[in-house]
């Protein structure tokens, strides 16, 4: 007997609800919804019911009030009068400079230990190693305070030091002195001449790039770039008579006195964030170069391109293209990792901010959810830089 | 018999014997040239480095070992010891702090008769983790061994100094006879599944073993642990307990339903761009507001959560580049097969996926293994907390060298020991895929 | 094994309670959570068999055994001046005894209630001899080491503020860290209560190097803490604290404590902190010989303070403001009755 039946019309039954591919989907995503929005406010009842039980609120009018103690490094104007929310700026370029001064020299460090590491110099190659995986195995707050440690104690005293360099370098274990520019008279024409030559430099590649790609014929990029570099803002910085100058640091009662002053706590994390983190981007660099195969090498020389050249033209954008990626990484950890700056009292959010206004107001929730926020737009805007790098890359890929 | 071959200028009479290659090409020398002076570059930098070793490998030797006291009581005795044994003023490293202190850096502050606890639980912990990493139980073998070997020697010591055979009739003891003969005979590949549900309950063991409060087993309040034993637990608990969790925000980020996707990439997100010493923070500070009133979990327990959270976050990111590097082929092939998502999940997609983690897994193992010394920060007694209070001790006021090396120096051995593993995993894959 | 771990947790948590119960926490519990410093020479620190001993812990000992008859029964948990108030807002910890100052925010806006107070201090700077400075008003652009997260902080800036003179504030978490800084002379000065500087003094190598500056920048009250919303929990606390101050005044050591307290004696206010005469004890919810077994536990403030501050100990403190109002100190307790 072979009927073919119309195949019943299914009434709605429940354990469709997670066996039918038509409502499973809006099913599942029903009941995550609730579970998560139970557990939220569940959250928020409890937040609520303990802040009522200790008699405490909710709000930011601390950032209001002022803040009463003071900090060592501030880039913007801050006495211990100024307001909570006023500190907390102060901690935030503090974090954002060090966090630039990392990344820049970790990224010096990275790429040097990372190419001197494949050196076929025997020696260098495993004094790499042994810097790379000692500072990969050892956690970063042990190293920040072993720098610390090591500028406290190795160098000498603010009036046992003796300047050097011809007094434009002082080093001391309260931190290191380098002169400071002094704007003269007419010194901002030497500065706009200075940005003039870079935007030259600039066309200069630019002519250079097009003028290859049209005709083949190479133009001497490096020489005149940096000719252009010194040359004009050096003329016109004697023309209008060396409206720029030093000034030195010089000892004063407990301390030195003019100059910048880069703190102890400054230099040691610096230190510390820079050479942990290079070790890292030495193996992002390292595995970017082997990541190009040899035949990429021998197929340029094949086509008569010179070392450099090659280097320039073949290696490097494929290696950058591995390499980049897992930098901007780095450099979002370093920023991350730059919080570690209360272990040595440098003044960054997290110690201002996260730390003694904290402490002084008793504002844990408040502070912590602001320190939160500011770390997640770091993070973020880090972030959408490298997918926007990544997107472009992928698109060069084919 | 033929004649012999006429003679032709240019055909050889007689076999030649190898020339000895040139000595410049050979030997010592040869070596020298090729790996330290192939270029005027190279040589430059060949003297530099040799100088820099020169300059401060003997003095840091000198530091660390000639110079050294290993038995003081007191920064003031090794001085006074230094003084006058290698000469006035002359300074090394006074180890006798490590010596007094070791036990302390340790086990924290668990109580002394009950060490063979955490004992037990880290000797059960390479127990649990010998399955999941390997076929059979042969590992245990020499684990067990081992350990039997390190008592063996300690009650040397012991008889030696009169005090009897103490150290050998410690549960720790039986415990790894025991396991070696269970391993012995139960080691093979048909038992690894009876195995594995040992690690499976392992946590609840071990749980049991630190705390105690059951069983007949004393509890130890957290506030006693300390040292390196802090250090494994955060460490262990966070990458076990973020596994699970991490594999499930790993495959809800990669889910086509908008809400589970969309909670995922905000929690991985948001833990990812914050830095754990805000986490931590919150553990000190914010959990308990975040619980019914009157809930009392204790900062260890606070700490746990926080860095399951924070690993988990880590974990999925891992995980998720597990799921993306297996080919397409075999989730289409899972679904041609008819498979549920679950089954295909189960039995096609994480097996395999995971497999290719490991690594990545072990690498987030080493992270957060030497992250746990950020809850130094917070007031915990880890192993870099613990340097505190022994230098606020008038004995060892002003020590800081010893302690810090000492601490870096063992987790230097944990971490390159496991990223040595994870490197040798890599390649075993790669050698697996290759084929 | 997160949800086993979960469970283990909530089986903890089933221990605790709601805040207004503190005796009957601690009770089953069976222990006192006590919060220290992480480490001052003399008032809290760690000896080498991993014991907490010290004039701050010496006070949590009391209260247990006040509480349990077990001068044991605590367990310690060091914090630091950043974490201590939320340990003990959150439940970590019942009470504090840690070089608190009792000061008006932290009594009524942070909800704190002080019972009392085991030293009166004041903040003071501490200078290598070798510098020849001699007054605080000398120090124009010096470097000062502080610890961060404390009333010191805020001090010292109103101290540089009134007396218009620049400095440089390094701030420190610890006060071995401190230490180790103002050592290698990283910092020209250190700064913190006179009771820390001279622990911290007693410390080093060559204690005679360092001078203390007689300026005393502020009052510091120092003296164990508790939360305000157990009444009960804070009359336990304040009197065992009381309780030790008056037995010094009526002489009443841990040696002469048992023979005192097996009969009525001629002071009735002594009968009364011993318990026999009254029933003291039972209105704080214990049984009525609670000092006797705090006392023979830990000494009377007298005996606590010589044996780990006082000028025998390494710290060398003069009892000073801290001796009892008898003896030109400022040290009052209210009357037992």
């Amino acid at each position: 007997m072979s009927v073919i039946a119309e195949p019943p019309r299914e009434s709605f039954r429940v354990d469709m609800l997670w066996n039918d591919a038509r409502y499973r989907s809006t099913f599942i995503q029903i009941v995550a919804l609730i579970l998560v929005l139970t557990a939220v406010g569940w959250i928020v009842n409890n937040v609520v019911g303990n802040l009522a039980r200790l008699g405490k609120d909710f709000n930011f009018a601390f950032l209001r009030a002022p803040a009463s103690y003071d900090i060592n490094q501030t880039l913007i104007a801050y006495t211990s009068q100024s307001t909570h929310a006023r500190a907390a700026l102060v901690g935030i370029l503090n974090t954002l400079l060090i966090a630039v001064l990392g990344c820049a020299a970790a990224t010096a460090i990275g790429v040097i230990a990372g190419v001197l590491r494949l050196s076929k110099n025997w020696i260098v190659a495993r004094l790499m190693t042994v810097f790379v995986e000692g500072f990969r195995n050892v956690p970063l707050l042990i190293w920040i305070l072993m720098v610390m440690a090591a500028v406290n104690e190795s160098l000498p005293a603010p009036r046992a030091a003796t300047p050097t360099l011809g007094g434009a370098l002082v080093a001391t274990n309260r931190g290191v002195y380098i002169p400071a520019p002094v704007w003269g008279d007419g010194s901002w024409f030497v500065v706009a001449a200075f940005l003039l030559s870079l935007v030259a430099i600039w066309f200069w590649r630019r002519h250079a790039r097009l003028k290859q790609e049209a005709t083949g014929e190479q133009s001497p990029v490096l020489a005149v770039g940096l000719a252009l570099f010194f040359i004009p803002s050096l003329i016109v910085y004697f023309i209008t008579g060396m409206p720029i100058t030093l000034e030195y640091p010089e000892l004063q009662g407990f301390n030195f006195r003019g100059g910048i002053f880069m703190r102890d706590s400054l230099v040691a994390l610096w230190l510390a964030l820079s050479f942990y983190t290079g070790a890292f981007i030495a193996e992002n660099v390292r595995g970017g170069i082997l990541s190009v195969s040899h035949g990429q090498t021998e197929a340029a020389f094949a086509l008569g391109l010179r070392p450099n050249r090659t280097m320039q033209l073949i290696i490097l954008p494929q290696a950058l293209r591995v390499i980049i990626p897992p930098l901007i990484s780095q450099y979002l950890n370093l920023t991350k990792n730059s919080s570690l700056a209360i272990a040595v009292g440098y003044m960054d959010v997290t110690a201002t901010l996260g730390r003694i206004t904290l402490n002084q107001t008793g504002r844990a929730m408040e502070s912590i959810l602001l320190l939160m926020v500011f770390y997640l737009c770091v993070s973020l805007t880090i972030s959408s830089v490298m997918n926007w790098y990544n997107s472009r890359v992928k698109l060069v890929e084919r | 018999m033929a004649a012999a071959p006429p003679h032709v200028a240019y055909v050889a009479e007689r076999f030649y014997d190898d020339e000895a290659p040139p000595p410049s090409t050979v030997g010592f020398t040869a070596w020298l040239r090729e790996n330290l002076f192939s270029s005027p570059l190279n040589s430059a930098l060949t003297v530099i480095s040799v100088t820099l070793l020169a300059l401060y490998l003997p003095g840091l030797f000198q530091w660390a070992v000639t110079h050294s006291v290993w038995n003081a009581s007191s920064l003031r005795e090794c001085r006074a010891i230094m003084d006058a044994s290698f000469g006035e003023g002359v300074r090394g490293a006074c180890w006798a702090v490590i010596n007094e202190r070791f036990m302390q850096l340790i086990y924290g502050f668990y109580p002394s008769a009950l060490r063979w606890r955490p004992n037990i639980a880290f000797v059960l912990l390479l127990i649990a983790m010998i399955p999941v990493l390997f076929e059979t139980m042969r590992s245990l073998l020499w684990i067990a061994g081992g350990g039997l070997a390190i008592k063996a020697a300690t009650t040397v010591v012991s008889l030696a100094q009169g005090d009897g055979f103490g150290p050998l009739q410690s549960p720790t003891t039986y415990f790894m006879v025991g396991a070696l003969v269970l391993a012995y005979f139960f080691g093979g590949r048909e038992h690894r599944r009876k195995w594995l549900i040992l690690s499976a309950l392992f946590p609840v063991i071990a749980y049991f073993l630190l705390w105690g409060g059951a069983f007949g087993l004393d509890r130890v309040p957290s506030s006693r642990f300390g040292g390196f034993l802090l250090t494994m637990i955060i460490g262990v608990t966070g990458i076990a307990a973020s596994l699970p969790i991490g594999i499930a925000l790993a495959l809800g980020r990669r889910s086509d339903m908008v809400f589970i996707r969309s909670i995922s990439v905000m929690f991985i997100e948001f833990i990812r761009g914050v830095p754990l010493i805000t986490l931590l923070f919150v553990a000190s500070t914010l959990l308990n507001y975040f619980l019914p009133p009157g809930t009392e979990f204790d900062l260890i327990l606070r700490v746990l959560i926080m860095v399951t959270l924070f690993a988990s976050a880590y974990m999925a990111e891992v995980v998720r580049g597990g799921l993306a590097a297996l080919p397409k082929g075999q989730y289409e092939a899972a679904d041609a097969m008819g498979l549920t998502y679950w089954q295909s999940m189960r039995l096609i997609i994480l097996p395999q996926a995971l497999k290719i983690s490991i690594p990545g897994i072990v690498n987030t193992f080493i992270g957060l293994f030497k992250d746990t010394t950020l809850v130094a920060v917070i007031g915990l007694l880890d192993p870099l907390g613990l340097t505190n209070p022994i230098r606020a001790d008038s004995n060892w006021n002003g020590i800081v060298w010893e302690l810090y090396g000492f601490i870096g120096f063992v987790f230097f051995l944990f971490c390159w020991g496991m990223s040595q593993y994870s490197m040798f995993l890599e390649r075993k894959l790669r050698a697996g895929d290759r084929r | 094994m997160k949800t086993k771990l979960l469970i283990g947790a909530l089986a903890l948590a089933g221990a605790g309670a709601a805040s207004a119960q503190t005796l009957d926490t601690v009770r089953a519990r069976g222990v006192l959570n006590c919060g220290v410093s992480t480490g001052v020479a003399g008032f809290s620190y760690i000896d080498a068999d991993g014991e907490w001993d010290g004039f701050d812990v010496a006070v949590c000992r009391a209260v247990a055994a006040a509480i349990f008859d077990d001068p044991s029964a605590v367990e310690f948990t060091p914090t630091t001046g950043a974490t201590r108030f939320e340990a003990l807002n959150s439940g970590e910890v019942d009470m504090l005894s840690r070089n608190t100052t009792w000061t008006f925010s932290r009594d009524v806006d942070l909800r704190l209630e002080f019972v009392g107070v085991n030293y009166y201090d004041g903040q003071g700077f501490m200078v290598p001899a070798s510098l020849g400075v001699t007054s605080a008003m000398e120090l124009d652009g010096a470097t000062v080491c502080i610890q961060t997260g404390t009333t010191t902080e805020l001090n010292l800036a109103d101290f540089f503020r009134a007396n218009n003179m620049s400095y440089e504030p390094v701030p420190i978490e610890t006060n071995a860290e401190a230490q180790q800084r103002y050592l290698a002379n990283a910092c020209d000065v250190y700064t913190t209560d006179v009771s820390g500087l001279a622990a911290t003094r007693s410390t080093f190598e060559d204690p005679s190097a360092h001078v203390i500056l007689p300026e005393i920048i502020s009052k510091e009250p120092l003296g164990p803490v508790v939360r305000e919303d157990d009444p009960a929990w804070v009359n336990l606390v304040r009197w065992v604290f009381q309780g030790l101050i008056i037995a010094e005044e009526k002489g009443v050591t841990s040696e002469n404590v048992a023979e005192l307290a097996s009969a009525p004696t001629d002071d009735p206010e002594t009968n009364r902190l011993l318990g026999t005469e009254g029933a003291f004890g039972e209105m704080l919810n214990l049984t009525n010989d609670f000092m006797v077994r705090a006392i023979s536990a830990v000494g009377n403030y007298g005996e606590i303070f010589e044996a780990h501050i006082g000028v025998d100990t390494p710290v060398g403190l003069e009892r000073g403001l801290n001796a009892l109002y008898t003896d030109g100190g400022i040290l009052y307790a209210p009357p037992f009755r």
